[in-house]
């Protein structure tokens, strides 16, 4: 951050627009356009633009399984139907909406703080990007084909696989499962190539300590998700082969265990989690530290909890089912561990109050939304608190209170961070100011209808009500009702942030280089919106 | 510097291969670098992967050293004579619960004869499964035992059991399944209650050969 401001003034001059008329991929039009593009501006707005289609679709599929959930008893869809829609809705949410992202932050962005010419493996990056839609259209194609009566819809297990259910299921376990092992690809692709970035393609002078916390944190992202998403890779090709060929890797009647897939699963799927959060803490530092018109305080101390929780992501995976039965010294082991990533968690939280700390703080969307997810996010993590406590954990696994508590951590975490960042830098992507009183009506709106979604569930999960079920007692009746208005306003506010989106890259006043007042950093000395090809001289970092 | 050709036109030479020209410092370096770079972190992926199918064998060690999933053996123990294991511990009294899952598909109808068993550690019993074809077919099962807690897997060994084998009823047979077992002495001493429970299962519907 301190590096970034430093910048010679002889090298940060962009060369004049005419010199890309020796770039063939100038004279591309239309599709093949995108289709052929190595831009990593191209691919990021690809990713960025990708990820907010699926986030609407995921969103309409929990619409339609909260609308079923406004009332006690099955009014609107069969028990089956219900199942398959919350479990591709999270796979959405998790592999198409989430993760691509935070890869469109990383390609658009990294190159550009960072002072590279572009990622490292463009012709990769394209591949990378469009191994996404096919993806996404395995996950959803079962409930097409299920209306021309092939198949009985799509995976219905939830997004956990969990055998011997996914063992038993129908062919939307298989399209999941490959899915997700095309999403995997994309996701290794997109990490070497982040990766490879960072670690050859900084600016001269921009030591390691130099380097800007977005990027640090999705270095570490990235390695995750290179140690993990092979073994998530390796536990569906199991289930499988568990399903077609005999092999019994989770079948209990051939020698097998249902645990160990849970085991492999949330070897995967915890890290998973800091995999989605930890581009989010990177850039929150950025956003804090532009509108307090402060330094990030705590540089050093930031970069050193990355790796701390990224460390310890690896080893507690087995909080995820405490409940399944473990010797009483694994139980422990795990929640100590599990407890002890609050602790870097909190230098976190630390650092980001110290930034603000007597600045002069403004409050311009993105900062309110950065200021929405430290409270909010806070609330997620001190309920997986709760959750990690053994003891605690046999009464709320498996209930309301667990799906409160990871979309306080994933939806204020992971949605609101990925919005504070898309408002951060949409001026600086388009060229335009994005529509200011719109964009604080959708967080305001945003804020309240979160909490009035999610909040009762809290309530809910306490009085015993169990998640993934159609049905529900009486006695929940109304807090069910509140949450189920409250997701519906959730969902129509973000057709403001679309709208908004859609108008800045349309048109609006002009935005400065700078665009904000207190921002420091590389891409901010480019013009607004950059060059299609930037830093082709690299700066020089003092 | 300007005069120098400008970064590589990605569509014409991917920054990959070697041609790649830029007037970035060390740029020949670069392609060099990043390649060797990218070999690098494929071994990542290659040793993530390799590592995920080697925690299946390495789940089963761990479960079987220290009874991490309550799993219990499909061979009969054997139990030297006089060592510690034949030795009765009349002091001592451990309850033996009896519990079965028929899982979906099956058409027996199942229970133990007895709920439940007072046992002394070191000697041998003999509890028994009541199971009848509730079908018109006749149907081979098999059953999966477990047992929590499951540090106690170990020491509960099974000198004959129904478990051993597959099992074939004809339409409407009903058989008493037999189960003799001891309690090791070894039993850890806080454990005062073990539960056996039978999971059993239709061979032809989950593919089992032996």
């Amino acid at each position: 951050m301190t590096a970034a401001t430093n910048t010679n003034p002889a090298h940060t001059a962009q060369p004049p627009h005419g010199n890309h008329d020796s770039h063939q991929e100038e004279y591309r039009g239309g599709i093949m356009r995108w289709l052929t593009t190595t831009n990593h501006k191209d691919i990021g707005t690809m990713y960025l633009t990708f990820s907010l289609i699926m986030f609407f679709i995921g969103g309409i599929m929990i619409l339609a399984v909260r609308a079923e959930l406004f009332q006690p008893g099955i009014q609107l869809m069969k028990p089956e139907f219900f199942n398959q829609l919350i479990g591709i809705h999270a796979l959405v949410m998790i592999f198409a909406a989430l993760m691509p992202a935070a890869t469109g932050f990383a390609n658009w962005q990294i190159p550009l703080m960072i002072g590279a010419p572009d990622m490292a493996l463009p012709r990769i990056n394209n591949w990378g990007f469009w191994l996404l839609p096919p993806a996404a259209t395995l996950l959803i194609l079962p409930f097409i084909l299920a209306l021309f009566g092939i198949g009985d819809g799509a995976l219905a297990t939830g997004w956990t696989f969990y055998a011997p259910l996914s063992v038993q299921g129908g062919i939307g376990v298989d399209f999941a499962i490959f899915a997700v092992h095309i999403f995997g690809i994309s996701s290794i692709l997109g990490s070497i190539n982040i990766i490879v970035t960072i670690v050859n393609m900084r600016a001269p002078g921009m030591t390691w300590f130099k380097l800007p916390l977005f990027a640090w944190a999705w270095l570490i992202t990235a390695f995750l998700l290179i140690a993990t998403i092979p073994v998530l890779a390796g536990a569906v090709t199991m289930l499988l082969t568990d399903r077609h060929f005999d092999t019994h890797f989770f079948n209990a009647a051939g020698g097998g265990d249902p645990i160990l897939f849970q085991h492999l699963f949330w070897f995967f799927g915890h890290p998973e989690v800091y995999i989605l959060l930890l581009p989010i803490w990177g850039l929150i530092p950025h956003v804090l530290s532009t509108f307090t018109r402060k330094p990030v305080y705590g540089y050093r101390a930031q970069v050193y909890a990355f790796w701390g929780i990224g460390v310890l992501s690896v080893i507690v995976w087995a909080h995820h089912f405490f409940t399944a039965g473990m010797p009483v010294p694994a139980l422990l082991y795990f929640m100590y561990s599990t407890m002890a990533i609050s602790i870097p968690l909190a230098v976190l939280f630390f650092c980001w109050i110290a930034t603000m700390w007597r600045g002069a703080m403004t409050f311009e969307t993105p900062m309110l939304f950065a200021l929405g997810f430290i409270v909010l996010f806070g609330i997620g993590g001190l309920t997986g608190l709760v959750l990690a406590d053994v003891a605690a954990d046999a009464q709320y696994h498996h209930s309301y209170f667990v799906v409160a508590h990871f979309h306080y951590t994933l939806f204020s975490g992971g949605i609101m961070g990925i919005m504070t960042g898309v408002y951060y830098w949409l001026p600086k992507w388009t060229g335009h100011m994005y529509n200011e009183k719109l964009g604080k009506l959708h967080f305001w709106l945003t804020v309240v209808s979160f909490n009035l979604t999610f909040m009762p569930q809290f309530f809910l999960g306490l009085a015993g009500m169990p998640r993934r079920i159609p049905d529900y007692a009486l006695q929940f009746a109304d807090f069910n009702a509140i949450s189920t208005v409250g997701a519906f306003i959730l969902g129509f506010s973000q057709l403001i942030f679309a709208w908004n989106i859609i108008q800045c890259a349309r048109g609006g006043p002009k935005a400065s280089d700078k665009v904000w007042e207190g921002s420091t950093g590389l891409e901010w000395q480019l013009s607004s919106p950059p060059p299609h090809h930037s830093w082709e001289t690299q700066p020089v970092v003092k | 510097m300007r005069g120098s050709p400008g970064f590589s036109p990605p569509l014409r030479s991917c920054c990959i291969s070697a041609d790649c020209s830029s007037n970035v410092d060390k740029q020949p370096d670069l392609a060099v670098a990043n390649r060797r770079l990218v070999w690098k972190l494929l071994w990542i992926v290659a040793a993530a992967s390799v590592f995920g199918f080697a925690l299946v064998p390495l789940y089963n060690v761990l479960c079987a050293a220290t009874g991490l999933n309550g799993k219990s053996s499909l061979r009969a123990d054997t139990v030297p004579e006089n060592t510690a294991a034949t030795v009765v511990d009349r002091s001592r009294k451990v309850t033996i619960e009896f519990m079965n899952t028929t899982m979906a598909g099956l058409p027996w109808d199942i229970h133990p004869a007895q709920t439940h068993m007072d046992v002394h550690p070191g000697e041998p019993n003999t509890a028994t499964y009541v199971v009848r074809n509730v079908s018109k077919q006749t149907i081979v099962g098999q059953a999966v035992p477990s047992i929590s807690p499951g540090q106690a897997a170990q020491h509960f060994q099974k000198l004959e059991c129904f478990c051993f084998t597959q099992q074939s009823l004809q339409p409407g047979e009903e058989k008493i399944m037999p189960l003799t077992f001891i309690v090791s002495p070894k039993l850890q001493q806080d454990i005062g209650t073990i539960t056996l429970s039978y999971a059993f299962f239709d061979t032809a519907a989950n593919n089992i050969k032996r």
